[in-house]
């Protein structure tokens, strides 16, 4: 022990924590106010949420594969009298809440909500987040939200502007049958879903700044806390213009409220809606709503590359190659990302030399993601690579993100966005980036972090198992979905092949959904190995990855109050194969290496051997 | 080990399959007919310049995406394999980085710049062909779910008028049905009745949002003629799918021939030869 820290002495630090474990079950599992159990709320969530976006996929797919045929589950529940078959309102429904349920409730969530939470103060050695009562509540806003969105199916069937829900026709209650109550329970859902992330944004930046352990400067912190810190400003600073607009909107719906028409012009003729007075500008809502999701994009994206990164170094064995320009990459993308919103709307009518400035700046933004996946290349090279589950979803990351990333310059440029803009290449990218990406990154860290969240690890042939459906129906779905979009077939079409152009593309629309129900029902296995991992899973010690972060300096899982021993960083954490220790390849952030001359014992620096200490 | 080694081997193999097989599919999706529609040419000289451009970001994008699935595939491969007891300790190369900076800004630049002068004659309004510069041929008006098609109708010679910004009584309407002259730069008035709607020609590569409120004019000049599919691209309630409509393309003098035909039906009262325009009128105004 001659070689660890200082602050083993704390004694009276580690038996201030103690006192946390009286809490009743309510206190404890419910409203809880410990970050580790608001993540698993937030990732347990999530989860569920996942399966319920999936089904709407599968729902959408179904009807493009066999359109108007009896569609299983959806269609034998929602319209028996039909034979099952759905309506054309019903699918606009289903693409509407699928990307509705995926964005606000599945990918943000997921990475600011359940990993945010979990890992912020675990990384940076803090005892919990600074404001622990606002991330109960960040979780609990989530609640309202899922109930808003819930109810909003109860009208109208269901929301269907998309989920951009541009106006007129989701401020006109008229527009359409969903354009009713549940586009104004739409609405206040993603307003509620906004006040979660705000609260969790303040809550991530506050802690990130002043609640980091001894030792752990700026850029000894982790690209994950980097990520989670460039996010959480990225949410901080785009947020409420969502929820300006979002209001803004809600007034012009109302037939009770102040009858605004800030997105309404004059002049319209909708169904039996009453005129208005007009005045308003549709594009404002495109220009407002895109101000924030675009940085959206990156906020659901931005956390899984920090994520990965640490990944990839520790079952590479090796340091992240170029951790600086990663991190100024994170801030260059995050910074661009506002920038950036125009580039939804070359098409849109807004001025046509706005777009030229659009244009340039989204060619820009390819460079920082050039950059990250030329140095995440770099940290693979040369490394001792373990194929494991965590790191084959990383890879997957890698590759897809470059497809993704790639196919993006195509809609870059403006001209070419004039043709496929709207179309299935659209639809092809920004799944690409956010299930490629960001999902299989997510399904990375769910086994890396497990053993973290409890105690014990996730079975590894299921997960490779998982892995492989995932990976082949993944690309099945995905990329065939590039040539439709070049043969011009439009997104949100319930029945594509009423236009003679399109006729020849069913076979492939079949392919892709045959290749989306293999990718849906292999989830399962991803559900079974963690809710049987839970219980039943190899049970491991703190650091089963032999990684150098501060979190598996802590227990398995950690107490309240995270740390027996308050951590001190003595180093980065990417020190993986470093030759000053010759015992081991990893080095934590935690290990006292005394200098050069004293003849030190290595061995007892070891994770495992802190935890023995801890327990006596 | 040897099986442990195996299980490396497939899953590199694995991961180069991917990149390989999406190649295959690019490269034979113009035979299979999944390439732009009808597998053909854009029919406006600009759409094919779109054209160049899409195959020149490809040609592009092909090398950087099979350069870096190798890179990939490389690291990957050596890394399974390797017979040392530790990685390599690199903290990263300053020189890679300025490299890998400089390199692909340079070609991103490049591709920003190359397209500019597209994107300019197709939406600056100072810059469209001069006879796309003067009045429209046509006013498309977007709604739920069609389009609607408004002409300047023909005097008492039989001579165009010149379409004016407001309905008039001597005005021509169709309904998803859009005529327009080959060779010629033509200009259409697009605006939308109820929501937001986009006039998507796939064959013509034409694509522009219906903004209510909004008057956006468009223009192209088609040099093949033939039908072309009319689509809605911009969601606009339960019918969006089948917002379809034909964008005919014939020469002048069958133009003209349609604008008569058109206001022979439209005129047409139940009584012949009665061609009086202030019938015509009365009948507009019923109509309204």
């Amino acid at each position: 022990m001659s070689t660890l820290n200082p602050s083993l002495e704390h004694e009276p630090a580690a038996h201030a924590h103690g006192e946390h474990h009286e809490l009743p079950f309510i206190r404890k599992y419910i409203f809880s106010t410990d970050h580790k159990v608001i993540g698993i709320q937030f990732l347990i969530t999530t989860l569920i949420m996942l399966f319920v976006g999936g089904a709407l996929a599968l729902g959408v797919r179904w009807q493009l594969a066999f359109s108007w045929q009896s569609m299983p589950v959806f269609g034998r529940l929602f319209f028996p009298t039909d034979g099952g078959q759905i309506s054309p309102e019903f699918y606009t429904m289903l693409f509407t809440m699928h990307a509705t349920v995926m964005i606000f409730l599945v990918i943000i969530p997921v990475l600011a909500g359940a990993f945010g939470n979990f890992l912020i103060p675990l990384m940076i050695g803090a005892d919990d987040m600074a404001f622990p009562t606002l991330n109960m509540l960040s979780y609990w806003f989530m609640i309202p939200a899922i109930l808003c969105f819930g109810l909003s199916f109860m009208f109208g069937g269901g929301p269907a502007a998309g989920w951009t829900s541009y106006p007129v026709l989701s401020a006109v209650m008229q527009a359409a049958p969903g354009s009713g109550h549940a586009q104004t329970f739409w609405l206040l859902a993603v307003t509620f879903i906004g006040f979660s992330s705000m609260l969790g944004s303040v809550n991530y930046l506050t802690t990130i700044i002043n609640m980091r352990a001894p030792g752990m400067t700026l850029f000894r912190m982790p690209l994950t806390i980097w990520a989670m810190f460039i996010t959480a400003i990225l949410q901080a600073f785009a947020l409420p213009v969502l929820t300006a607009a979002g209001f803004m909107l809600l007034f012009d719906r109302l037939p009770f409220s102040i009858h605004t028409c800030f997105f309404v012009p004059s002049g319209l003729v909708i169904n039996n809606a009453p005129a208005t007075v007009g005045g308003g500008q549709p594009l404002l809502w495109q220009h407002l709503f895109w101000f924030y999701s675009h940085p959206a994009v990156y906020i659901m994206l931005l956390p899984a590359m920090g994520m990965v990164s640490d990944m990839l170094a520790c079952q590479c064995r090796k340091p992240l190659f170029g951790y600086k320009p990663m991190v100024y990459s994170l801030a260059a993308i995050a910074g661009l990302g506002f920038i950036v919103w125009g580039h939804h709307m070359f098409t849109s009518g807004m001025n046509p030399a706005l777009g030229m400035t659009f244009m340039v700046s989204t060619m820009l933004i390819a460079l920082p993601s050039a950059i990250k996946v030329f140095n995440w290349t770099g940290t693979i090279w040369g490394g001792k690579v373990r194929f494991n589950t965590v790191m084959l979803n990383c890879i997957a990351f890698v590759s897809l993100f470059i497809v993704g990333g790639l196919s993006g310059i195509f809609m870059a440029a403006v001209p070419v966005d004039i043709y496929i803009h709207d179309t299935y290449f659209i639809v092809a990218h920004f799944h690409y980036v956010l299930f490629g990406a960001t999902l299989f990154g997510i399904f990375g860290a769910i086994p890396f972090w497990f053993p973290k969240m409890f105690g014990r690890k996730m079975n590894d042939t299921v997960g490779k198992l998982h892995f492989f459906l995932t990976y082949i129906g993944f690309n099945g779905t995905f990329f065939p979905m590039h040539l439709l979009g070049v043969a011009g077939m439009p997104r949100r079409y319930a029945d594509p092949y009423m236009h003679p152009y399109l006729e020849h593309l069913m076979p492939m629309n079949q392919f892709i959904t045959v290749c989306a129900i293999i990718m849906g029902f292999a989830q399962l296995l991803l559900i079974g190995n963690f809710i049987i991992s839970i219980f039943v899973g190899e049970k491991v010690g703190r650091n089963p990855w032999n990684a150098n972060g501060l979190e598996w300096f802590a227990p398995s899982p950690p107490p309240h109050g995270n740390f027996d021993i308050l951590p001190v960083v003595y180093r980065g954490p990417y020190e993986y194969s470093s030759p000053l220790v010759d015992d081991r390849d990893y080095l934590m952030q935690t290990d006292y290496l005394p200098p050069k001359k004293e003849d030190d014992d290595d061995e007892d620096d070891d994770g495992e051997n802190h935890g023995k200490e801890a327990e006596t | 080990m040897s099986g442990e080694r195996d299980v490396k081997n497939f899953w590199c193999l694995f991961f180069c399959f991917w990149p390989i097989a999406a190649l295959v599919l690019c490269w034979i999706a113009p035979d299979m007919n999944w390439a732009f529609p009808g597998n053909r040419e854009s029919a406006t000289p600009l759409g094919v310049r779109i054209d160049d451009l899409f195959y020149m970001i490809l040609v592009i994008v092909t090398i950087v995406f099979i350069a870096t699935q190798i890179a990939l595939g490389y690291a990957l491969w050596t890394g399974s394999r390797t017979g040392k007891t530790k990685a390599l300790f690199t903290h990263g190369s300053h020189n890679l980085e300025v490299i890998w900076t400089i390199v692909p800004s340079g070609i991103l630049l490049f591709i920003a710049l190359y397209q500019m002068d597209v994107w300019v004659q197709y939406r600056i309004k100072s810059h469209f062909p001069k006879e796309a510069q003067g009045p429209p041929i046509a006013e498309v008006t977007a709604r739920q779910f069609e389009w609607r098609i408004r002409y300047a109708g023909l005097d008492e010679h039989g001579e165009p008028l010149t379409l004016q910004p407001t309905p008039q009584a001597t005005d021509l309407y169709t309904v998803n049905d859009l005529h327009v002259p080959i060779y010629e730069a033509v200009k259409i008035q697009l605006r939308s009745a109820d929501v937001q709607h986009s006039f998507f020609v796939p064959d013509l590569r034409v694509k522009q949002d219906a903004i209510p409120g909004q008057i956006i004019p468009i223009w192209f000049e088609v040099t093949r003629s033939g039908e072309f599919d009319l689509t809605c691209a911009e969601l606009c309630g339960w019918g969006h799918y089948k917002m379809r409509g034909r964008v005919v393309v014939q020469t002048r003098e069958e133009f003209h021939e349609y604008l008569k035909k058109l206001q022979q039906e439209q005129w047409y009262d139940g009584v012949d030869k009665q061609d009086d325009p202030s019938l015509a009128q009365n009948k507009l105004e019923v109509q309204q």
